[in-house]
């Protein structure tokens, strides 16, 4: 048995993505026919043209109701899938493999989340009946979940505490100057380092301005063969790979797991590349969306999806490798740090990104350097250290 | 006859000064400190700590709980039965609460003495009142506990009960309705008056039954709320002075229904073999205990002791964090969802890894799996796992975070990952510690707590508690 994957099988020809943020005036139905419209715009398609829908929702409706209700689509099959964080990018596997397989001509990915509406700080969680001892995660929250990372990264790479913290506050300051830049994004100023520094503390030494933007917002994209993407846009984006992992969640029962990377993130990224024939990702790869929920995670990131060797990363972030301008521009679009997260949305509008950046549609103060190379990536990551699911996209605008 | 097999005691980590109460409400005097139960921490809890504190080492459990208390956590629900689950008993061991008030005590310790088979009485309380009262300012929170049974060569017993007498008489003197935060309480010197011919009548007709006299008493527990009347007695005892045992009130204050088990801890601590101990309770009567003890007493007491506990290290808290803790101060909670209550079905299923913590080690490679799973972390074999207690092992912090968002009564929360002695992993709070505290390759030790309430459902864990440098438990 092997996973195959399906390289240069599918391509997206249409992308849509709504401005991410604070949306007291419109709810999730406005958002999803919002990008589901700009989707369609973005080429010559109709609604009724596309044979089947993935919705991605975390906690925003159950059903694929959520979508055929306020769009009125009949007759239509539309599945509704959730993985925690990574719950866009689950929608795209499934319209992806679905068109793979031939079983539809067209497919539409779409993920949309309200998170504002809850009244709430932070992410919530499903209540599930249960046992009181809170599982193996505890009953921690996000930012608290994520900040197990460094004192042990600081530990075992023998980074102090304020070199550690400098270095998150050089990944906070480039997603805010990078935000600035994105009509879209949900914070659209750059923050000065000694704000960021600054900011009130959330959970261990991470801050306010390390933690990713709580918002509303929705995106979409339209799945179709390979062989048929030319009929839709001069310029698709052929999809290279798609890897997912759903981790064991012994982190935080084995004493073996250190807590200075993602097991499943390194397991996603070294398959999505074997789909996609990559060896080096830090020359090949033209940019990257990561899952930055957290500055923390970002920083180990780049050394989970293979940007440099373990406990160096931090060097290469002081030394703006990842800056927009940098060898490997990470989260041009901002990021979930200054994009925003609406969990279902998020894994889509990192595919959003690199739809404009490697068709050359991006804004010009936020055009990453042209290089020739051809690849984007996208990484989603849901759950937490020790217990996950991780996702690794790879897309390209090379013909097959 | 039954002897008193092992004891144990528990008093909270904080302590509360009297002269920060005073001060804060604009009065000024106020010696010494009383101790508070964490946030965290309730009767319940205090009882499974001084329980198993009592039954370590021990070779047979205990065929019948009783617990008392004068604050239980539950109406209509069997307090003792979740620390019957705590500690490990057999299921065939009755638990049974005696609730309601200071006086239970001495009815666990008689009914626990009296049993044919072993018995464990376990006393605990939580002593509150009115700001500013004196209630709450000599009140204190503490637990204990006594296995009582037939001696063996293995388990001898450490003191054999002498006699037992007591006086019973319905009068106003401190009252609580159910639901009250604080007691009422007639003036002192009418509970001096009532109890001073109660008590002496309980004594004298013990001492009679074991016949000796005052003077032959080597250490005179006197306890009981009414302070007047105690000190009143202590003195007209006839018992010599020096052998009235110190009542901890400067370091601790009076924890109500555990302080006849303190005390007596107390006393045990320090007495010699063949001593004689006395035990006098006044509660709505009063009730007399003689004891004397054995030779086992000296090598087989826990080396620690109430003094350590009352003495040892501990956290200072502000009167603020005091009455919020307390319930007497309803402050603003976190932008957060309430946490869900346990669900019974859930929690019955995992009351073993729940309750006692009760890990699982793999039969077929050895790795244990916190908590017990039908497939192995490590090799994925299913269904090969056999039960293995953590709830006595050490461990050291992994990794660790202070989380200023999540809900805590008490925040922020700090949480750490911690390895087991010998292998296993866990995540949880750390209780009883400072955010400074918390650092990688700290020790600590497992502590039984209350997560929280929500629902009207009181949620029992596991949290871990940093332990002392000589790897005892704080």
């Amino acid at each position: 048995m092997a996973s195959r994957g399906i390289c240069d099988r599918v391509a997206i020809v249409g992308m849509g993505c709504t401005v991410f943020g604070e949306h007291w005036d419109r709810g999730t139905d406005d958002l999803l026919v919002e990008a589901v419209g700009a989707a369609t715009q973005s080429t010559s398609i109709a609604i009724d043209d596309i044979d089947a829908f993935w919705l991605g929702t975390y906690m925003s409706g159950v059903s694929g109701l959520t979508l055929s209700r306020p769009l009125r689509i009949r007759d239509k099959p539309v599945s509704r899938v959730e993985n925690m964080c990574v719950t866009g990018s689950e929608a795209l596997r499934g319209a992806a493999y679905a068109v793979a397989s031939g079983a539809y001509d067209m497919a539409m990915a779409v993920g949309v989340e309200k998170l504002k509406d809850s009244g709430y700080s932070g992410l919530t969680r499903q209540s599930i009946p249960g046992d009181g001892t809170g599982g193996t995660l505890g009953t921690t929250t996000a930012p608290a979940n994520f900040s197990l990372l460094a004192p042990a990264y600081s530990r075992k790479y023998g980074v102090d505490e304020d070199q550690l913290k400098e270095v998150f506050t050089r990944i906070a300051w480039k997603n805010h100057k990078n935000g600035s830049r994105n009509p879209r994004a949900q914070f659209r100023k750059e923050v000065a380092r000694t704000t960021i520094a600054r900011s009130p503390l959330v959970a261990g030494n991470l801050g306010v301005f390390d933690c990713s933007g709580v918002s509303d917002g929705a995106a979409a994209a339209i799945v179709v063969r390979a062989e048929d993407a030319y009929r839709y846009t001069k310029r698709p984006l052929f999809v290279k790979a798609l890897s997912f992992v759903s981790g064991a969640a012994d982190g935080n029962i084995d004493p073996n797991y250190d807590f200075t990377t993602f097991p499943e993130v390194e397991a996603s990224a070294k398959e999505a590349y074997r789909q996609a024939g990559v060896s080096d990702p830090r020359a090949q790869i033209a940019m990257a969306e990561v899952h930055d929920c957290f500055t923390v995670t970002e920083l180990v990131l780049m050394e989970d999806l293979g940007f440099a060797p373990r406990g160096t990363a931090w060097k290469d972030v002081l030394a703006g490798a990842f800056d927009l301008d940098g060898t490997l521009p990470v989260n041009p679009d901002g990021g979930l740090k200054a994009f925003g997260h609406p969990v279902g949305a998020s894994g889509l509008r990192m595919l959003y990104e690199c739809w404009l950046q490697l068709r050359g549609e991006a804004p010009e103060e936020r055009s990453i350097p042209s290089t020739g190379k051809t690849m984007g990536l996208t990484h989603n990551l849901g759950g937490g250290p020790g217990e996950c699911v991780s996702f690794v996209s790879i897309v390209g605008t090379e013909r097959p | 006859m039954t002897g008193l097999l092992s004891y144990g005691s528990y008093i909270p980590y904080h302590r509360l000064r009297r002269s920060d109460m005073q001060a804060a409400l604009g009065a000024s005097g106020g010696r010494g400190s009383r101790a508070v139960a964490s946030y965290d921490e309730d009767v319940v809890s205090m009882g499974v700590e001084a329980g198993s504190a009592a039954l370590q080492g021990q070779r047979g459990l205990p065929e019948r709980l009783y617990f008392a208390t004068s604050f239980p956590p539950y109406l209509d629900k069997t307090n003792a039965a979740v620390l019957h689950a705590a500690l490990g008993l057999d299921r065939a061991a009755l638990a049974v609460d005696m609730a309601g008030s200071p006086r239970s005590a001495i009815g666990a310790l008689l009914a626990a003495s009296e049993a044919r088979v072993p018995a464990l009485a376990v006393v605990a309380d939580i002593r509150t009142g009115l700001p500013g009262s004196s209630d709450e300012r000599e009140g204190g929170d503490a637990a204990a506990a006594f296995l009582f049974g037939r001696g063996t060569s293995e388990t001898p017993e450490l003191a054999t009960v002498l006699a037992f007498a007591s006086t019973t008489e319905e009068f106003l003197e401190r009252w609580r309705t159910p639901g009250e935060k604080a007691s009422h309480t007639w003036e002192e010197r009418f509970a001096e008056h009532v109890y001073r011919p109660l008590a002496e009548d309980a004594f004298t007709t013990s001492l009679k039954a074991a016949d000796l006299a005052p003077g032959q008493i080597d250490h005179l527990v006197v306890s009981g709320l009414a302070t007047r009347a105690v000190r009143q007695f202590a003195q007209a005892s006839g018992v010599r002075p020096e052998a009235v045992v110190d009542n901890l009130a400067d370091r601790i204050g009076n924890p109500g229904a555990a302080q006849p088990g303190i005390l007596l801890a107390a006393a045990l601590d320090r007495a010699g073999a063949g001593e004689n101990v006395a035990l006098v309770h006044l509660a709505d009567g009063a009730s007399a205990m003689l004891m004397r003890t054995t030779e086992h007493l000296l090598s087989r007491r826990s080396s620690t002791g109430v003094s350590g506990q009352a003495d040892g290290p501990h956290g200072e808290l502000s009167y603020i964090t005091f009455l919020t803790w307390r319930g007497m101060l309803d402050r603003e909670p976190p932008r957060r969802p309430e946490p869900d209550p346990p669900a019974a079905p859930p929690t019955r299923r995992s009351a073993g890894y729940k309750l006692a913590f009760q890990a699982a080690r793999c039969d077929a490679c050895g790795a244990v799996n916190v908590p017990p799973g039908k497939v192995c972390f490590a090799c994925s074999a299913v269904d090969q796992m056999s039960r293995l207690s953590l709830r006595d092992t050490p461990a050291t912090v992994a990794t660790f975070t202070v989380d200023r968002l999540a809900f805590t009564p008490s925040p922020p929360m700090v949480a750490v990952v911690v390895d087991f002695d010998g292998g296993g992993r866990f995540r949880c709070e750390l209780a009883d510690a400072a955010p400074a505290d918390a650092h990688i390759g700290l020790r600590v030790g497992l502590t039984f707590r209350r997560l929280l309430t929500a629902d009207g459902v009181h949620n029992y864990f596991w949290k871990a508690r940093p332990l002392r440098t000589d790897e005892t438990r704080l």
